[in-house]
């Protein structure tokens, strides 16, 4: 506001009479009222020079470091060349089964989806974090899970001759990924990386929702909208076009304990063993969540009772002040 | 107040007494707390969880 007026106006507000800056800077005080000191230091430095750089320095500089930060001039509304399907369509709430905050992960769900994801996903995607031995006791047994470690193969050494060898995997092994490196797997995929998947469910905007609406979310593309050869629709990933083609289909896999292998209850399996991936320690979470909302709730209770049992005594007293009888009055 | 008398003179008289008190019930309660935590749990998700589950694919030898 300052910095908008010229010199010269500042100048000649400051010269109009005592009342006038005076009431400008200190508005509070009814202009009636004069104290000594304020006319004094009013005009020797609020009206000053230095004053009036000063709030302008700040002002512009103030705007610059906004412009910096944030790219654009504040307080000016901008026009966007975007629509709002550049940002993807909004993904619905889904009721997982480990939605609630008392709720366990569903492992049989957790075990059809590993499933999936090994017969399907792993084909193009890797699950770095995951090793076999994470598998026990939350999908698989022990047995299991070492034969399925032991169906692949593993560079490891070197041995005593400095030679690396091959090994069939073991329970501490991590899962193998598709590709060798980064390259490779854009190679394969028309320039695009499928990404890791391990913390992919919090690595996304919308999570486990986001995860099941893009993989049952392809439709042909709307009237105008053209997508790329080798390119697929997909109103859920922010742009529209997305690399991956659809991959699940009804029937695709055989589940061992015989749930139906639709479409959605593929999607749903495989983002419930991904939401697990990305979280493994989701279901003791959740109990010591319990422990600790007792404890500390037992705790606040027993603080509040302390606290009014030692206070009730100096709250309640009453003093009495009994002034000294005399008819003579003294001081 | 024989009661109170009795749990003072078992309890609280001895400092040494007092302290063991302090330590076992902390201990005893946690387990029991835990036990307690762990059956409403195992109740409220019943079905879900691994232990639930894993008789179905279980050898045993
Ligand atoms: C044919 C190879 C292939 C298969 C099979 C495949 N994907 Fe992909 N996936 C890709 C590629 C390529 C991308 C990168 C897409 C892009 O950036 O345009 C991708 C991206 C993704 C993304 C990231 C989307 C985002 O928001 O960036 C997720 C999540 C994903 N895939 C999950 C899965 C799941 C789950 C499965 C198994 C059901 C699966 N994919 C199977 C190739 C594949």
């Amino acid at each position: 506001m300052l910095s908008r007026l010229s010199a010269g106006a500042f100048k000649k507000a400051a010269s109009a009479g005592p009342s006038r800056s005076s009431t400008l800077f200190f508005g509070a005080r009814s202009a009636s009222v004069r104290f000594a000191s304020t006319k004094a230091s009013a005009e020797s430095f609020v009206a000053s020079r230095t004053a009036l750089v000063a709030a302008s320095a700040v002002a512009v500089g103030s705007i610059a470091w906004y412009t910096q930060l944030y790219g654009s001039l504040p307080f000016l509304s901008e026009v966007h060349a975007s629509h709002l399907s550049d940002e993807g369509l909004h993904p619905v709430a889904y009721p997982w089964s480990h939605k609630g905050v008392l709720d366990t992960f569903d492992h049989a769900s957790i075990r059809r989806g590993y499933q999936v994801y090994r017969e399907v996903c792993a084909a193009c995607h890797s699950l770095d974090r995951i090793a076999w031995r994470n598998l026990v006791g939350v999908s698989h047994t022990a047995d299991e899970a070492r034969a399925m470690a032991e169906e692949v193969e593993y560079t490891d050494g070197p041995n005593d001759q400095g030679e690396m060898f091959q090994r069939p995997g073991k329970l501490a092994d991590y899962l193998p990924g598709p590709y060798p490196n980064e390259e490779a797997a854009r190679a394969s995929n028309g320039g695009a990386m499928p990404p890791d998947l391990s913390l992919i469910i919090k690595a996304r905007h919308g999570g486990a929702d986001y995860l099941f609406s893009l993989l049952t979310g392809y439709i042909d593309p709307p009237a105008g909208v053209e997508i790329r050869e080798g390119m697929n629709y997909n109103p859920y990933f922010p742009g529209g076009a997305i690399s991956m083609p659809r991959v699940l289909f009804d029937g695709l896999v055989e589940y061992d304990d015989g749930t139906p292998a639709t479409t959605s209850q593929m999607a749903k399996d495989v983002t419930t063993f991904l939401s697990w991936a990305a979280e493994p320690e989701h279901d003791e979470r959740k109990k010591y969540g319990i422990k600790a909302v007792i404890i500390f709730s037992t705790l606040f209770v027993i603080s509040v009772y302390v606290k009014r049992f030692k206070w009730g005594p100096i709250k309640n007293r009453k003093l009495f002040y009994n002034p000294p009888s005399s008819t003579t009055k003294t001081h | 107040m024989s009661l109170a008398n009795t749990a003072y003179n078992i309890f609280f008289k001895r400092n040494s007494v007092f302290v063991g008190t302090v330590f076992a019930g902390a201990f005893a309660f946690g387990v029991a707390f835990d036990i307690g935590v762990t059956k409403f749990y195992d109740s409220w998700n019943r079905g879900k969880q691994w232990k639930d589950i894993r008789h179905k694919y279980v050898q045993e030898e």
